[in-house]
């Protein structure tokens, strides 16, 4: 190749990839790396961070936050929390996307669009509109409530709020990110070869066989990756325990805001994201490095 | 091949019921007369027409619409030269910045931001709110406009040149009209992730700057009124209509299936 | 002077060389084709002098001009893609006045020009119709008659007919033949197909991994193949391979394992005990039950170990006493039988020395 041809192509390049390429640095990647620089400073007076360099002129960088953050247990026991509220919206997404996911590989071709779009739309609907429809659902005076406390009444036990509680946290969490397993599942799903199914049926293979030795197994792909999608969003939510929540349901989301905008702690705060970040790119990679070898979703 | 096996049909039923009775609840009672969201009482437009003289929500909504469109035009712009730059060069690093923003949580975005614009003395308001937006937006644009590039003949390109396009025209005539379906379809997306905005609005907008679901959070937390579900429902139905134009343009939005 | 000049051209791929110091020349108005195996870098070379990319040594010259630096747009030739690279989102009119448009043809004079090229490729009413609305036939038309309607100086074809089924090809080929007389600009060709080559060419440039192996009219490459890769390439042929025993008065001798001694009419200088191979197709061959009366070069027998009936012909495999495989060809048009010999039958194989060719390898 001559050098004038291989220049051209590197400056087309360049021009049309240096832009976004900026763009993303300036306004994700740094403040990405400022945030972990201000998770070695101390809290400034008033909030926010303290000068970088006192009068002496001795830098500001420690690791107080950090150990503050691994010996003060209650921190860890949030993290914890978080960790198991995700997982558990997970799980429960799982369960009922599955056979969501299954209805729409196996329906006729020209409804899968549209089943598939009724599925995404509400995702598209406010993220607050959401949340404050479960307010609603699960207000005191709302038919839910009134029922499910007219019930333990008969029992005789206690009313039971059915708002502001783990329970309301966990059905918002759920709602909101259902969505997101679906699509990855029926993706997998859809490429299933019917095949399969018909080979392994004639070689005596029961119904349940052949989800649980079959399907499932070739759909796991397709697990991971709608698993990926739920629990890594779900772990870094504050605004739905933060509406919904009791005062128990506090995640890590709720006190990385804390510490921003009410406490003005911003290394504390920092110590946190980057806690958060370090756990969600740890599970991404999993996810993909597992989507990548495990992946022989295909016959 | 229908299936038919009854408890799939009715879990999925029930899946798709525990998708949109809440948001019908909240359409319904947005047409309540009543103060409380607890039990129906009559048929009412009122909530609507207090929207229309609620100078705090017209200029929350105000707000939310020029962010809105400044982010989507911008973000379509930068996320359809991201896409075509992932699909014909092989930078190892576009990749990762594009599509980070929308791997992680929000909220690590939005902390960050935050320090980066105090930091930098930058005043929070409608112009850090809408940078905000752009780069998280990018990605979404480039993912759709990628695949629509996947999906599309690349010997067309080189019969254009062969045609005695140069590389501009190429693109052009060429490639951005086989393309431009998933560029709308992007920046529909873009625009609609833009309004409906929360947690990185929350923490890049500052004080004084309230866009749309900042009120609506506000209004949730202080005093609730069936105001915040007629506004509600005028966003779903503007929400709703944009989605759907762009999954028409788009049915890779779905799925990442190469379009015939 | 030629019209397309290449000279010692190289294009390597890490070690690889996909084309390995190829120079050859095309002449104007002639129906050039580089003919090969897959891998034997004719759609690389092809893909050189459209222009998507470009050497690594030597040069490529148009009309006496150097093409390096030119990128594909401003080069004077047009290509014809494998797969029609027709643009979806146009009309048959819009993908044919695309070139007129791109070097800024009047817009009124648009019309006329693409009329004119329609009914170059017999399309004429096609217009308004897209491409998804084609059959391959007709799609590969439209592309015949987008890269020529600006009058390009030299026509590329990429195997513009590999992805049609037999008949269609047939027809498609008789419709480029004339259409190239028509149009009186050089074709350069690519195939693996060589029958097409064959059929189609004034000349045929046979490539064997980044190299031409020889370069000559149809008939000359198919009588006179000048390497044993050409020999056996195009057609069937049986190839005799062995040390020179002899060559003496014009005959050369060759020791063929299995065979015996096999004698050959050749003008070759060829020494005593260097290798040769005699080629020699199957219709040269005399097969029948018993010897002829006069006496040929060369005699042999054996027993038929095999036939192939082919319709038009039928291809009998022969086993000598020594072992060795011999192919020969009868035409079944001469009598009312399918088959002369069955499977067993001896018989005698007799040709004449000027029947094979030699080449000294």
């Amino acid at each position: 190749m001559t050098a004038m041809a291989r220049r051209s192509i590197r400056m087309a390049k360049w021009m049309v990839s240096g832009p976004p390429l900026v763009y993303l640095l300036l306004f994700f990647a740094i403040p990405a790396l400022i945030m972990v620089l201000a998770s070695f400073r101390t809290p400034g007076e008033f909030g926010g961070l303290a000068p970088l360099m006192d009068e002496s002129g001795k830098l500001d960088i420690n690791l107080d936050s950090y150990a503050r953050f691994f010996t003060e247990t209650v921190y860890l026991q949030v993290f914890l929390k978080s960790a198991w509220y995700a997982a558990l919206t997970t799980l429960v997404c799982l369960l009922l996307a599955y056979p969501l996911a299954t209805l729409i590989a196996r329906s006729p071709r020209k409804y899968r669009d549209v089943l598939l779009l009724l599925v995404i739309l509400p995702f598209w609907s406010n993220f607050l509109i959401r949340v404050y429809a479960w307010m609603i659902i699960l207000g005191p005076n709302a038919a839910l409530a009134r029922v499910v406390n007219g019930a333990l009444a008969w029992f005789g036990i206690e009313p039971v709020p059915l708002l502001f509680s783990a329970f309301a946290v966990l059905v918002c969490l759920v709602y909101v990110h259902l969505p997101f397993m679906v699509l990855p599942l029926y993706a997998n799903l859809e490429k299933h070869d019917q095949a399969l199914l018909d080979a392994a049926q004639d070689l005596g293979a029961s119904r349940w066989q052949r989800f649980w030795r079959i399907t499932f197994p070739l759909s796991l792909p397709g697990v991971y990756a709608g698993a990926a999608l739920v629990f890594i969003p779900a772990l870094g939510i504050f605004a739905i325990p933060d509406i919904l929540g009791g005062p128990n349901d506090t995640m890590i989301g709720n006190l990385i805001k804390q510490q921003f905008l009410e406490t003005r702690d911003w290394p504390f705060g920092s110590v946190l994201s980057i806690v958060l970040t370090a756990a969600a790119l740890a599970l991404a990679g999993i996810a993909a490095w597992v989507g990548r070898s495990g992946g022989a979703a295909r016959a | 091949m229908l299936s038919r096996s009854p408890w799939l049909w009715t879990t999925a039923l029930a899946a798709y019921a525990f998708l949109y009775v809440p948001l019908l609840i909240v359409v319904v009672y947005s047409f309540n007369d009543s103060r409380l969201n607890a039990e129906w009482v009559g048929f009412t437009l009122d909530w609507y027409r207090k929207l229309a003289t609620d100078d705090d929500m017209l200029a929350a909504a105000g707000n939310s619409l020029l962010i809105a469109v400044t982010a989507s035009l911008a973000s379509t712009v930068l996320g359809t030269m991201a896409g075509v730059a992932m699909h014909r060069y092989r930078l190892a690093l576009l990749p990762v910045l594009v599509l980070s923003p929308i791997a992680i949580p929000e909220i690590l975005m939005g902390v960050s931001l935050l320090i980066f614009f105090v930091l930098l003395n930058f005043t929070l308001g409608l112009v850090s709110v809408a940078l905000a937006h752009i780069a998280f937006c990018i990605g979404f644009v480039a993912i759709v406009v990628r695949a629509r590039l996947a999906g599309m003949d690349e010997t067309l390109t080189e019969a254009a040149r062969d045609c005695g396009a140069s590389p501009g025209n190429a693109f052009r005539f060429v490639t951005l009209p086989l393309i431009m379906p998933g560029v709308i379809a992007g920046a529909l997306m873009a625009f609609t992730l833009s309004i409906d905005d929360f947690v990185i609005t929350f923490f890049t907008a500052g004080a004084g700057t309230v866009t749309l679901p900042l009120l609506i959070y506000s209004m949730i937390k202080i005093s609730v009124t069936p105001e915040v579900n007629a506004v509600s429902t005028l966003l779903m139905l503007l929400t709703l209509l944009l989605i759907v134009i762009a999954a028409k343009l788009s049915p890779t939005l779905l799925r990442s299936e190469r379009e015939s | 002077m030629a019209l397309l000049d290449i000279e010692g051209v190289t294009r390597r791929f890490g070690d690889f060389a996909a084309v390995d110091n190829v120079s050859l020349g095309v002449e104007a108005g002639e129906f050039f084709t580089l003919l090969g195996p897959s891998g034997c870098g004719k759609t690389t070379l092809l893909r050189m002098i459209a222009g998507f990319d470009l050497p690594d040594g030597g040069r490529i010259r148009l009309n006496g001009e150097d093409l390096a630096g030119r990128p594909p747009e401003s080069r004077p030739v047009r290509t014809v893609f494998q797969n029609y690279a027709l643009f979806p989102h146009m009309t048959v009119e819009g993908n044919i006045a695309f070139p007129l448009q791109m070097a800024r043809v009047p817009a009124g004079e648009r019309p006329a020009r693409i009329a004119a090229a329609l009914e170059d490729v017999r399309l004429i009413g096609f217009g308004k119709r897209y491409p998804h609305e084609l059959s391959g036939g007709q799609k590969q038309r439209v592309a015949i008659a987008r890269a020529l309607v600006t009058h390009p100086t030299m026509l590329l074809l990429d195997e513009p007919l590999a992805a049609l089924d037999a008949k269609l090809r047939e027809e498609l080929q008789i419709e480029l033949i004339n259409l190239q007389k028509e149009v009186g600009i050089a074709f350069v060709y690519v195939t693996h197909d060589q029958t097409e080559a064959l059929a189609l060419s004034h000349r045929i440039a046979v490539m064997n991994q980044g190299r031409v192996e020889q370069l000559d009219e149809p008939s000359k490459i198919y009588g006179f193949p000048r390497t044993k890769f050409v020999a056996d390439f195009i057609g069937q042929c049986n190839l005799f391979s062995g040390p020179v025993t002899a060559n003496a008065g014009g005959i050369v001798t060759v020791d063929v394992a299995g065979l015996g001694p096999v004698r050959v009419a050749t003008g070759s200088a060829v020494a005593q005990g260097s290798p040769g191979t005699i080629a020699l197709r199957p219709e040269k061959i005399r097969i029948a039950k018993e010897a002829p009366a006069d006496s040929p070069g060369n005699h042999y027998q054996g027993a038929v170990a095999d036939l192939l009936y082919m319709g038009d012909v039928t291809v009998y495999r022969v086993e000598t006493s020594g072992g060795s495989r011999i192919e020969a060809l009868l035409a079944n048009s001469q009598s009312g039988r399918a088959k002369f010999f069955e499977v067993g039958d001896a018989v005698e194989m007799t040709w004449p020395v000027d029947a094979g060719h030699f080449i000294a390898q």
